[in-house]
């Protein structure tokens, strides 16, 4: 403890020293997220700006607030001048020259563009009035995109690394002890208990132990495990070393999917660092502690997920699952007994130390305690990452959280869990997020991505999406989930093409049973549940299509036509006309448009581009349903024509 | 130990799989990929269920270890329905020539589809396609994706016999097949001809020495 105490209060001095000056702090988001959304043009545009006026201001990168939909995010802290930290949304090079320009030439904050003020002030409704950002309960993202994360002191300065140094001081049985009374299950899908994966762990004989830290996260759409280590890669380090301490390992790995190099770097930085304060490597923080981390870069298989598979990985051969039993607590890496934890799993574990079990516990529910992190995409308004006390239920998530639908679109489905999850329709959206209560609604847990649906999304097709990501995927093992993921892909795609028969929902439903249960890994095991959900809660969606050939969703383009409304088409109009990719919009009587219903290839660009006050093109299932309109001979296309 | 299989007692040594134990005592439970000098089960064709009482679903009995007092049972109807399923899935993708098939009589999927009571199509699942050659040619022996069950017993002998593996798996999801990496600093094919432990190995006949009887049967194969 006194060594640490060392190390913070030298951390301190020099913070301190480095805002002697006062000088205005920048702060911008720059995580991968906020990469996409332009953040290193923007701060290049603050540079310049900054430079040009002779401005005197820091910027500092930070990772990512988890307001993905917003980014880049801009946080501008100046006390001299009185105004909170201010927070700016969507700042573009040119919003970010103006912003800067107002704000430290004019004293004008820009109001149009804030956001919010990160803390309460009588100035300027602070963030907290957003449900977005007071709905949430953080405690893994706490520092997320508020701090440094290439700079360690910025963590010691939020009393980072202080449980490492107060458990050193404890036997690893009360490590253990502690863990497993507060309740903390695996973040990583299938919810184990993190306690008792340790004790089992510390049962064991062979006392050469490894923990491997997964972030492989290879779920399509998420992308949580990224964020945290591109934010607060010190409080996973801290985690990774305290389950080392408690399991008894001297060897850790955390295995990132090399498609992550941004994190990759930042990690690697985040253990130089730490080795460098001696908090890592040989006798930690002056005890008899030693730990030694390596970065192990996969190479991106979603299978590799998978512990055993991830092992394999390692070890240099192909990731294919084995058989458990032995786990690899037993027997795991080059035989010796392996604790593997999910990325959000280990940086759950400095808070609970520092706070206590009982605390951990008064958050989320009985069954899982603390707290879960989506990250959310598809048809909602304030997509991104949240972080939630475990229990709230879908609904708060999505609609008083994340804001609904956006395009006045209604909710149609969620889909939970990845491809081993399911698609909940509106009736579910009470139900409250936690492990079991998700598994028992046929979705889960999963790694945390989440696809929110609105009313033009086609259940039938969801389900062949993420049957082709499965198929894909599957490493080829074994019979299941080979050849039996090809079959249900197959069907689906007949489905979706109309060539459905209808004792294919028979087939469908006994074969993703038997895939279920006949697999050899959580990938075969879960990959029927997208088919067994939507089958389940959307049985007409199949029926029209197997029956009627009609896609309700107007989605499957096989099962649909386009086609303009001579009442509402404008005389002499031809906007649509050169939408076209393939000339299928010619000119019927009176100078109005029609579709050539043999050459349309149901783009859908003639609908986009119909001016709103006519709102002519409308798009039908089944395709029968378009009326047909003759193309005159002196009409015909002239591509076509000449070619041949 | 003891252990009661269909309601037969059975005396059994300890530490071997339940699989084996059957196997030995002249129980049979179908079985693709179990091979009892391997350490760690290769468990991938997912036919050789069996319910053991106290466990909700059927398990691999080639993973199973056996113990003491164990009550199993190898015809369930949920022990049936998964090896049908799983049979007949391996069907959809493994086309039966039985003229031209280079395993002849002895065939072990015959065998299976006999003791399940099935036929060898794959109905009511359709036959699958691979965008793949009937025959791929590696050197000394040729490789037929279709007649594959990747059961990996090649792979495995070959490691024994070599410290490391020539041959291994490449390509995912249905598309997986058995590759075959030869050293260019070594002569493997005299060493592989002299080996032949993979095609002795091999209970489809997916891998087979280019001797020039081999070469006909495959070229009337292919026309056929
Ligand atoms: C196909 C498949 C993919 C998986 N992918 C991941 C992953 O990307 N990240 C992860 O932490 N766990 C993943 N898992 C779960 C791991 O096998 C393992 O349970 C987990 O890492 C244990 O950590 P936890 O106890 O902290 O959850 C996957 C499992 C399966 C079956
Ligand atoms: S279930 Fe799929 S991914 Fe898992 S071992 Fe079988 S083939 Fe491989
Ligand atoms: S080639 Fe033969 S032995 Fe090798 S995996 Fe295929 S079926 Fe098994
Ligand atoms: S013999 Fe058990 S899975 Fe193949």
């Amino acid at each position: 403890m006194k060594r640490y105490q060392e190390i913070k209060s030298e951390a301190l001095k020099r913070l301190e020293q480095e805002r002697a000056d006062n000088a205005p702090i920048i702060r911008i988001t720059m995580s991968t997220c906020a990469r996409a959304a332009g953040a290193e043009e923007t701060r290049k545009a603050i540079e310049e700006v900054l430079e040009e006026r002779g401005l005197t201001a820091k910027i500092v990168n930070v990772g990512c607030l988890g307001h993905c939909y917003a980014e880049p995010l801009l946080i501008i802290d100046n006390p001299a001048v009185g105004f909170p930290p201010i927070c700016y949304y969507e700042v573009t090079p040119n919003k970010a020259k103006l912003i800067c320009r107002s704000y430290f030439e004019d004293g004008d904050p820009s109001f149009e563009y804030v956001l919010g003020a990160m803390e309460e002030n009588d100035l300027i409704p602070p963030v907290t009035t957003f449900p977005r950002f007071s709905m949430e309960q953080r405690i893994v993202m706490e520092h997320c995109g508020l701090i440094d994360p290439w700079n360690i002191d910025h963590y010691l300065e939020k009393d980072g690394y202080a449980s490492l140094a107060s458990i050193l001081e404890m036997q690893p049985d009360e490590v253990v002890e502690i863990i497993d009374r507060s309740g903390l299950r695996g973040r990583g899908g299938a919810g184990f208990p993190t306690g008792k994966k340790w004790r089992f762990a510390r049962l064991q004989e062979n006392t050469k132990r490894v923990v491997i830290c997964n972030a492989d996260e290879g779920d399509p759409g998420a992308y949580m495990d990224r964020t945290i280590i591109e934010s607060n890669p010190h409080q996973l380090l801290e985690g990774l070393a305290i389950c080392a301490y408690a399991v008894g390992a001297d060897e850790a790995i955390i295995y990132v999917r090399a498609e992550y190099p941004l994190a990759v770097q930042t990690i690697r930085h985040a253990i130089k660092q730490a080795e460098e304060y001696g908090i890592l490597g040989e006798n930690i923080l002056g005890s008899d502690f030693s730990l030694h981390v390596t970065v192990f870069q996969g190479s991106g298989a979603f299978v590799c997920g998978e512990e055993t598979a991830l092992i394999q990985s390692v070890e240099g051969k192909r990731g294919m699952p084995q058989h458990r039993p032995p786990y690899p607590v037993e027997k795991g890496l080059w035989g010796r007994p392996t604790v593997v934890n999910n990325v959000k799993t280990l940086a759950s574990v400095p808070p609970i130390i520092r706070k206590g079990a009982d605390w951990f516990r008064s958050i989320g529910t009985e069954g899982s305690p603390g707290t879960a992190i989506f990250s959310i995409v598809g048809n909602v308004k304030h997509a991104g990452l949240v972080e939630i006390a475990m229990g709230t239920t879908l609904r708060t998530l999505i609609f008083d959280i994340c804001g609904g639908i956006p395009n006045k679109k209604k909710f149609k489905a969620v889909q939970i869990g990845g491809p081993s999850g399911g698609c909940l329709p509106e009736d579910f959206l009470d139900t409250p997020i936690d492990f079991d209560s998700l598994t028992k609604a046929g979705a889960m847990m999963g790694s945390g991505g989440m696809v929110v649906m609105d009313e033009d999304s086609c259940m039938v097709d969801v389900a062949r999406y993420f049957l082709e990501f499965t198929q894909k995927e599957s490493c080829g093992k074994c019979t299941f989930c080979r050849i039996g993921t090809k079959h249900l892909l197959n069907i689906l795609d007949r489905i979706t093409k109309g060539e459905g028969k209808e004792e294919d929902l028979e087939i469908l439903q006994q074969l993703a049973e038997d895939i279920k249960k006949g697999s050899l890994c959580g990938l075969g095991k879960t990959a029927p549940n997208p088919v067994l959900t939507s089958l389940k809660y959307f049985m007409d969606e199949y029926i029209a299509h197997v029956k009627e050939k009609r896609c309700p969703a107007l989605k499957c383009r096989a099962l649909i036509a386009y086609y303009i409304d001579l009442e509402k088409c404008a005389r002499g109009c031809e906007v649509c006309v050169g939408s076209c990719p393939v000339e299928a919009i010619f000119t019927a009587k009176g100078r109005k448009k029609a579709i050539d219903q043999e050459l349309c290839v149901k783009c859908g660009e003639c609908m986009a581009v119909c001016p709103p006050e006519y709102d002519a093109v409308f798009k039908v299932s089944p395709p029968e349903l378009a009326p047909i309109v003759e193309r005159p001979p002196d009409q015909q296309p002239k591509k076509a024509s000449g070619e041949k | 130990m003891k252990i009661t299989v269909d309601g037969k007692v059975l005396e059994v040594e300890e530490g071997i799989s339940v699989l084996e134990a059957c196997l030995q005592n002249g129980i049979f439970i179908p079985n693709l990929c179990f091979l009892k000098e391997r350490e760690r089960p290769h468990a991938s064709c997912r036919l050789c269920f069996v319910q053991v009482e106290g466990m909700p679903t059927p398990t691999t009995s080639c993973t199973l270890p056996v113990k003491d007092g164990m009550v199993i049972h190898t015809n369930t109807p949920e022990v049936r329905r998964l090896q049908k399923t799983a049979f007949k899935l391996i069907m959809s993708g493994h086309p039966c020539h039985a003229k031209t098939c280079p395993v002849g009589k002895n065939c072990t999927l015959m065998k299976i589809a006999k003791f399940l009571g099935v036929g060898l199509g794959p109905k009511p699942y359709e036959r699958l396609d691979r965008e793949m050659p009937d025959l791929i040619d590696f050197g000394f022996m040729y490789y037929s994706p279709y007649r594959c069950v990747l059961c990996a017993k090649c792979i495995h002998v070959c490691k024994t016999q070599n410290g490391k593996p020539l041959l291994t798996f490449a390509r995912r999801g249905f598309e997986t097949i058995v590759a075959f990496f030869q050293d260019p600093l070594e002569n493997t094919e005299e060493k592989c001809i002299n080996c032949r432990a993979c095609t002795n190995i091999c209970p489809t006949g997916a891998l087979v020495l280019k001797d020039t009887e081999n070469v006909e049967r495959e070229d009337e194969a292919q026309t056929a």
